[in-house]
């Protein structure tokens, strides 16, 4: 009996925990993305959105799912942030100010990402509020590759020669001749 | 914990991208804004995967990823070549496709 | 998917049956006849990577791959022989029901009047499938075990061994349920295009070696070359419709690089295009085809060729299934056979190098099309209604295809054109061959024009090198006397194709002839259906194509040697730019003749496998080796196709005829118009046309020749100009009526009225107001063009917008 209160208070605990990790992580995910949308210097977004992008991982995390948030770190802040970095740098193009942007097309592209905000926000709302997560453990990475090679293997196999065909793409596009 | 919050916190995201997209001069800052509607949509599919307890929605936001990386690539490709025409990445600039 | 597919096709999806008249085990060769493939295959990767550092270029990694792929072939075949006689391996005997002495089927012409039934066992093999299938050699199947069992007195004296595939299929991978699979499948179908693909490729390569060395892209072109034969040899070994689309695919692939060998000009590339457009329409055909097929016949569970031919010949499928399937491949068919209407690309590709012409627009790409038609024969057989019928879609398409391209011939100035055109119709003979159920004639046909038609196709490729280019009527003539053994190679061939006894075009063209059951009166009869129109769009085709031969090899080989004159500043003779050699033609080099030798002598003596029965000169056991080896008589995926009787009186018929077409021709050209030349010695081009020009009929005829039926303006002007054109219209007028226009006519319309008004009322009071709403009018029309600004970013915003009005819309109407 004891036991059981004890853990169920200790399940309790959890969620605490986890909803109040959830909305720092939401907090700054979103400042975060805000700046990498508004700031003016590009290298300055490149570094919002490493910060944007660890929240994402953060995020995988609570979820449960490891191997994504790992491979989120590893692919999205190891490679593509540094990708951008040195695009950054080899078109030298402005590293400090972005040039000012009229008012009225602010307002526009604004109008349009609440509308949209709104629309998914009802929606969302409407259908999924008393959906709960339950996450007790995480997901095994054996489980994520045992399906990804037996049930998605064509997916995967597309994938891969999507992969090779955006890299001689990027070669062609980018060659100097 | 809602599955409705982490939806919510994708949907915002999402909408920051699309403003980005549609805001941003700059062909680089462009491509970071496509970043967050991808990672936007990856939140969802791991978050909708936990709520099945399906190891499907994980699979694709690593072929997502996958996909991005791709994208990225081929991205800087392009605007690397625009500087290169152009020896300009402004968007506003591009605007052959007029009717 | 499945279920959609299911309830949009009345089809069984019980999935497919089992197939008996196969085996996983025999000889080693049969077994692993993917290397056969593999080995053009890397010979390809090792010209692409190592060829340019090669004393070669690359070019003998091509000849050392792609002969011992012939080895090979010859090896394999001669274990299919060996096989198809003695192979009692894994198959149960069954004991013979209700087997009878056979008397002679070719004796008693039932006009199988029912397809289904072959002739003369009518008695034993009518179960519920009508699939107990009776071979014309007297072997005899039951529906389960597709096994024949020694028959008695048989007329030919065959060994009553079955008919057993070799089938080696290793699982790719599995998704979702579906086992997709790869493999080899060995017949006699497949063990002949075997031979026929390596051999033509490996002639083609040596001759290549000279025709184009100097070449820029010497090395490219043999590495596609390569690839184009693994394809090939991939396409033809597939033991399922999957591996067949992806071999069917490269084949197009490798044709288009081909053909575009010399793209820096614009008719190559645009020769290229075309083909591999036109293709691409039919392969949408192929597509659906076989997906319909996927799901009617594999069940939605197997790709493999044999269970699906099997499951459709046991009857396993609807007849509406199969239509659609059957039209659908008939469409791919079409575009890469090059069947009429779609062939338009066949005659434009001729702007690749010669040996390429030879390979692939002969011998053996554009034949895809017959082998698929071949190797899937129960879905036309039971899709079209082959049998017992007069007239269907396959044979009459391939009717009209052969007179058609047989006429087109006729108007061609450009050596290569004439042969092409021919290779059009001869596929049309093929086409209308398969169609009217002569399945082995089709086979025959196809393998016997091989030879002479890469013959001809080589021999116009050296007659070519010595002049510098394809035009008959400016730059050849009188070539015999330059160029003896291609003139004697070529000579050959065309006799071999016009199908003159005893050459191999004869024993081919007689056997379709025959198989179209046609009139009755000549005694060859027995055929599966009784299709007249066919039979006479056949022995018009024999004058056509006996008359055009004749046209060509005196406006090539006969009279004044129009050429010299000119100079050698044609555009087709690329690799020879650089060795602009004037003065007289000359005799091409060993590399050039000795496949023109090997291949006249095939022309000759290659029709001497197929002897029809009752043909009194050899030995029985020396006639229809071809049929008893190559047809899949018996097995369970096969129909039972009927064989014709073969007549004598029908052969020496379209004989006369053949000989008539030639003598029409010879006397116009050899006698009247090289007397004519020679009595006013003026030169071929220089003389009066003749008939075109006295005749308005004969000119009206010409003209409609010479622009090929209209069909490309059909295409590109009507169809094309038809969708393009609006489009562009519509765009057009938007913007210059409607935005322009709002803009232009407000403003204007808002100045002029002003101006009356000025004029008229009131100069002071009114004035700025009128200029103002004109003012007005024209921002109105510039804020409206601002919408089509060529800023991607605007566009993404209406777009992201729309999105989502039209999704709060549906929220909202969800929510109601």
């Amino acid at each position: 009996m004891n036991s059981v209160l004890a853990a169920v208070s200790q399940d309790a605990d959890i969620v605490v925990a986890q909803n109040v990790f959830f909305g720092v992580i939401a907090v700054s995910m979103l400042y975060a993305a805000i700046r990498v949308v508004t700031t003016s210097n590009v290298v300055h977004a490149a570094l919002w959105l490493v910060v944007a992008l660890a929240g994402v991982a953060a995020n995988f995390i609570l979820l449960g799912s490891e191997f994504v948030a790992v491979t989120q770190v590893l692919v999205y802040i190891g490679a593509v942030v540094v990708l951008f970095l040195f695009g950054v740098m080899l078109t030298r193009a402005s590293l400090g100010d972005d040039e000012s942007v009229a008012q009225e097309k602010r307002s526009m592209a604004a109008v349009v990402g609440v509308l949209l905000f709104g629309v998914m926000a009802f929606a969302l709302i409407d259908t999924w509020s008393d959906d709960r997560l339950v996450i007790d453990e995480p997901q095994q990475v054996t489980e994520v590759s045992d399906s990804i090679f037996s049930q998605y293997i064509i997916p995967f196999e597309a994938i891969s020669v999507l992969l090779l065909a955006a890299l001689i793409g990027a070669i062609v596009v980018a060659r100097q001749d | 914990m809602l599955l409705n919050q982490f939806l919510l916190l994708a949907a915002a995201l999402f909408c920051i991208g699309v403003y980005g997209v549609l805001v941003r001069k700059n062909g680089m800052l462009v491509l970071m804004s496509v970043e967050l509607i991808l990672n936007a949509v990856n939140i969802n599919l791991v978050a909708f995967g936990a709520l099945t307890d399906d190891v499907g929605g994980e699979v694709f936001a690593l072929f997502t990823i996958a996909v991005a990386a791709a994208e990225v690539g081929i991205g800087l490709a392009i605007v690397l070549l625009m500087y290169r025409n152009r020896r300009s990445i402004d968007l506003s600039e591009a605007d052959l496709m007029k009717g | 998917m499945n279920a959609l597919l299911a309830a949009a096709l009345p089809v069984f999806t019980e999935g497919p049956s089992e197939v008996s008249s196969v085996t996983r085990e025999a000889n080693w060769f049969l077994e692993n006849a993917f290397i056969i493939p593999l080995l053009p295959a890397i010979s390809f990767l090792l010209i692409l990577f190592f060829g340019k550092r090669m004393p070669k270029k690359g070019a003998e990694f091509g000849i050392a791959a792609v002969g011992i792929a012939f080895v090979l072939a010859l090896i394999t075949g001669a274990a299919w022989l060996d096989h198809r006689d003695n192979f009692d391996g894994q198959l149960s005997e069954s004991p013979a029901t209700g087997i009878e002495p056979a008397h002679d089927d070719h004796a008693d012409d039932g006009h199988a009047d029912d397809g289904h039934e072959d002739e003369g066992h009518e008695d034993e093999g009518e179960d519920e499938h009508a699939i107990g299938v009776v071979a014309d050699d007297g072997s005899t199947s039951s529906d389960e075990v597709a096994l024949a069992v020694e028959a008695e007195g048989d007329g030919h004296g065959e060994e009553g061994h079955a008919y057993v595939a070799v089938q080696n299929s290793t699982q790719w991978l599995q998704s979702g349920g579906i086992e997709f699979s790869a493999g080899t499948l060995v017949d006699g179908l497949s063990v002949m295009m075997l031979f026929v693909v390596t051999l033509i490729s490996l002639l083609v390569h040596i001759y290549s070696t000279d025709y184009v060395s100097g070449d820029r892209r010497y090395t490219h072109f043999f590495a596609f070359l390569s690839l184009f034969t693994a394809s090939m040899l991939f396409f033809v070994l597939s033991d399922n419709i999957l591996q067949m689309i992806v071999g069917w695919e490269l084949v197009g692939v490798c044709s288009f690089a081909l053909i575009g060998h010399w793209w820096e000009e614009k008719p190559n590339s645009d020769a290229a295009l075309k083909a591999f457009l036109t293709n691409r329409v039919g392969d949408v055909g192929l597509l659906v085809g076989m997906i319909t097929l996927f799901f009617a016949a594999g069940g939605g569970q197997t790709f493999d060729t044999l269970s699906i031919t099997n499951t459709i010949n046991q009857g396993g499928v609807s007849h509406t299934a199969l239509v659609v399937a059957a039209a659908a491949l008939m469409a791919a068919v079409m575009s890469k056979s090059g069947q009429f209407i779609l062939h338009t690309w066949l005659p434009d590709a001729m702007a690749g190098p010669t040996p390429v012409s030879a390979l692939i627009h002969a011998a053996t790409m554009v034949v895809a099309g017959i082998y698929m038609v071949a190797r899937l024969y129960p879905v036309f057989w039971e899709g079209m209604q082959i049998p017992g019928s007069s007239i269907n879609l396959l044979a009459t398409v391939g009717a009209v295809t052969l007179v058609g391209a047989g006429l087109l011939a006729f108007v061609q100035t450009d050596i290569k054109k004439v042969l092409a055109y021919s290779t059009v119709s001869q596929l049309g003979y093929m086409a209308m061959a398969l169609g009217v159920g002569a399945w082995t004639a089709a086979v025959f046909h196809l393998f016997t024009h091989a030879f002479f038609k890469a013959n001809l196709f080589l021999g116009s490729g050296s007659v070519a090198h010595a002049v510098h280019s394809f035009d008959m009527k400016k730059d050849m003539g009188g070539m015999r006397t330059f160029m003896p053994q291609t003139y004697k190679t070529f000579i050959i061939g065309s006799v071999a194709l016009a199908g003159v006894f005893p050459l191999a075009g004869f024993w081919s063209k007689d056997e379709i002839l025959v198989g179209t059951g046609g009139w009755g009166i000549f005694g060859g009869t027995g055929g599966p259906g009784s299709y007249t129109f066919h039979l006479t769009m056949g022995m018009i085709g024999a004058a056509l194509t006996a008359a055009y031969m004749t046209r060509c090899v005196y406006l090539t080989f006969h009279g004044e040697y129009r050429g010299g004159d000119h100079g050698h500043d044609d555009d087709h003779a690329h690799a020879h730019d650089d060795a602009a050699h004037h003065g007289d033609p000359h005799e091409s080099g060993p590399r050039i003749l000795y496949p023109l030798y090997i291949l006249s002598g095939f022309s000759i003596l290659i029709g001497l496998v197929n002897l029809p029965p009752g043909f009194q000169l050899v030995p029985e056991s020396w006639q229809e080796r071809f049929l008893h080896f190559i047809e899949p008589a018996g097995a369970s995926y096969f129909p039972a196709v009927g064989h014709a009787t073969p007549s004598w009186s029908l052969a020496i018929i379209s004989s006369l005829i053949a000989f008539g077409g030639a003598g029409l021709a010879y006397w116009y050209y050899f006698v009247k118009v090289d007397g004519l030349a020679r009595s006013t010695g003026q030169k071929l081009t220089e003389l009066p046309n003749g008939l075109v020009t006295t005749n308005a009929w004969a000119r009206a005829g010409h003209k409609v020749l010479v622009e090929k039926y209209y069909l490309d303006h059909l295409y590109t002007g009507i169809i094309a100009g038809a969708t393009k054109g609006p489009i562009a219209r519509a765009a057009n007028w938007t913007n210059t009526h409607l935005i322009d226009g709002v803009v232009n006519t407000a403003g204007e319309t808002a100045v002029r009225t002003g101006r009356q008004v000025y004029d008229k009322i009131d100069q002071g009071l009114i004035e700025g107001f009128i200029n103002g709403s004109g003012r007005v009018s024209d921002a109105t029309g510039q804020e409206l063009r601002r919408i089509n600004s060529g800023k991607v970013q605007n566009y993404a915003a209406i777009l992201f917008a729309g999105a989502a009005i039209l999704a709060g819309a549906f929220i909202v109407i969800l929510a109601l």
